[in-house]
């Protein structure tokens, strides 16, 4: 049996080549190999006889490779396995792709900022409007990357259209807050129309929303990167020409909106083609973060306990819980999307469980001190919007929490907590179209 | 009629989408009677359909993972008393009741082309039996 046991053993070592089947997997494969070896020699083959048909009955190896490579949804997998050479070059020549939008998005929002005459006066209409100037590029490289259909590429612009319009007929009463509240808003509902090309059009399927929700985290990631190094860049570039007496100022004014608006399709185009880089780093950062921000919740939680919401509570402080739950959602969702989902409940599943909890019990404070408010002073424009995201959120928490609770206890898998959150997914955007296109109407616009 | 037995004598080669699309209620249905483990899951497969399901078998693994992760079988290692670790799969009650509605799509589709071939009542007595 020696020679055949290195036979096996080189066989193992190229199934094991491939970066989709894990060791378990080997050695299922390898019983399966020897299962019918030993059936095979029973009917009376001789052992090297039976090793080349058992091999050959496995398959290629390629293809049962490419096979579980497409079962482990982790991108990373379909990545390696499938990618050749060949798609390695094309990624590569796409870059003049990417940098031509990107141009595109700087020239149109100087040419904006100037025909708003910022910053020389402060204009709302540049600030409701800037993302119409950004992502409506990012919509068109994802549409050109993809390779959509005319007619696909006509429906992604409609959204667009539409939002350009609305928000540039309504008669918002200067310095109100409906104003404000659109521009915050607008960049999330077209953050959401960029899924569709994202998605080369097909919004129903619940793993490409999945992909959608590992984007926009790895996007932010290499945004934020970005964001730094121009802005030591800048900060830099500025000390050395002071004493020379150039103005400043004005590389500010033409850089940084240039600088701002064109990294969001440089950040994309690095996710697109540097997907492993960022595949390797997001998994670590959500490791790292996850607990950390479980921690600071328990905190808060405790600390709102002993002392009380009411009193401190004011719009502020609202807002930076918002932004609080907002970024534990956030980091819940990537951390979800990372998560290699054929393995079995791990400490940072039960982590990530604390840190939901915490999050909706502390949404469930806020909700009570806002309702109290508004009994007592009636609905605004803010605390509509505020208590809106606040009910989106708390369902959305709610669900997640009771669905990791039956994952972690081993009554549900962990297919049911991604479909929870993929079956979600539009509700935030539907919530952030609402703000914008129904509550400036439903308050006269103030 | 006599189409019938040169039908019988000639081997079936039949589709790959066919044999794919079936695969995920033949595991099923396999593993409803009873616990089972890769190698001998292919066996089954080879002796109800009398040697005319040709799977390349490697490919049933990944198939089992996909079926794991959707949360129809379970998956365990184990050493049986006389022979090697092998990891053996049952079916949950998520997968019966998918099962179940394969055996209800399969069902109607067979029943459809049965009538469309005009009175063809033996497929779907075949399918019942499966």
């Amino acid at each position: 049996m020696g020679r055949l046991d290195i036979g096996i053993g080189e066989w193992r070592a190229f199934v094991e080549q491939s970066p989709a089947v894990d060791g378990r997997d080997a050695e299922e494969l390898e019983a399966h190999l020897r299962d019918q070896i030993a059936d095979l020699t029973a009917a009376g083959l001789t052992a090297d006889e039976a090793f080349l048909i058992a091999v050959k009955r496995i398959g290629k190896l390629d293809d049962v490779s490419r096979e579980f490579a497409r079962e482990h949804s982790g991108r990373l997998w379909r990545q390696l396995v499938t990618s050749d050479g060949g798609e390695e070059r094309e990624t590569d020549s796409r870059w003049l792709e990417a940098i031509v939008f990107a141009a595109a998005a700087a020239v149109t929002i100087q040419v904006a900022r100037l025909a708003a005459g910022f910053p020389g006066e402060e204009s709302s209409w540049l600030l409701q409007n800037a993302s119409l100037f950004v992502l409506p590029f990012l919509g068109g490289y994802f549409a050109r990357r993809r390779g959509l259909s005319m007619r696909h590429s006509l429906l992604t612009v409609v959204p667009f259209a539409i939002a350009a319009v609305v928000i540039n007929l309504y008669p918002y009463v200067e310095g109100g807050s409906t104003e404000l509240l659109v521009a915050a808003h607008l960049p999330v509902v077209l953050w959401f129309v960029i899924a569709y090309p994202y998605m080369s059009g097909t919004l129903d399927s619940h793993e490409r929303r999945m992909d959608f929700v590992r984007f926009t985290g790895e996007w932010f990631i290499y945004y934020v990167l970005i964001a730094l190094g121009g802005g030591v860049l800048l900060a830099l570039t500025a000390l050395i020409l002071e004493p020379t007496g150039a103005d400043v100022e004005l590389i500010f004014e033409w850089a940084l909106p240039s600088g701002v608006t064109g990294a969001v399709i440089v950040a994309a185009w690095l996710v697109e083609s540097k997907q492993r880089v960022v595949e390797n780093m997001a998994p670590v950062l959500t490791m790292i973060f996850t607990p950390l921000f479980a921690g600071m919740l328990i905190i808060a939680v405790v600390v709102y306990a002993l002392t009380g919401l009411g009193g401190a509570f004011d719009r502020e402080l609202l807002g930076v819980f918002d932004a609080m739950l907002v970024v534990v959602l956030g980091l819940v969702l990537y951390g979800i999307s990372a998560r290699d989902p054929s393995t079995s409940p791990g400490w940072i599943d039960r982590i990530q469980l604390v840190a939901v909890v915490s999050a909706l019990v502390l949404d469930l404070m806020v909700l009570g001190v806002m309702l109290a408010r508004i009994g007592e002073l009636g609905f605004t424009p803010n605390r509509t919007a505020a208590l809106g995201l606040n009910i989106v959120l708390l369902v959305n928490l709610a669900g997640a929490a009771w669905v990791s609770t039956r994952f972690l206890t081993g009554q549900s898998t962990f297919h049911r907590l991604e479909r929870w959150q993929t079956t979600y997914l539009p509700i935030f955007g539907l919530w952030a179209a609402t703000v914008v296109v129904i509550l400036p109407p439903l308050f006269s616009f103030i | 009629m006599y189409l019938d037995e040169d039908e019988a004598k000639a081997v079936v080669n039949i589709d790959k989408d066919l044999v794919a699309a079936s695969a995920t209620p033949l595991v099923l249905a396999i593993l409803a009677e009873g616990e089972s483990y890769g190698y001998a899951i292919l066996k089954r497969v080879r002796e109800i359909s009398g040697g005319e399901l040709e799977w390349t078998d490697g490919m049933l693994y990944p198939l089992l993972h996909r079926l794991h992760r959707l949360g129809y079988v379970t998956r365990e290692w184990r050493i049986p008393p006389e022979g090697r670790r092998r990891r053996y799969y049952a079916i949950t009650d998520e997968g019966q009741a998918a099962l179940a509605e394969h055996k209800r799509q399969w069902l109607t589709v067979a029943r459809a082309l049965g009538d469309a071939w005009g009175g063809g009542d033996l497929m779907p007595l075949a399918f019942g039996r499966a």
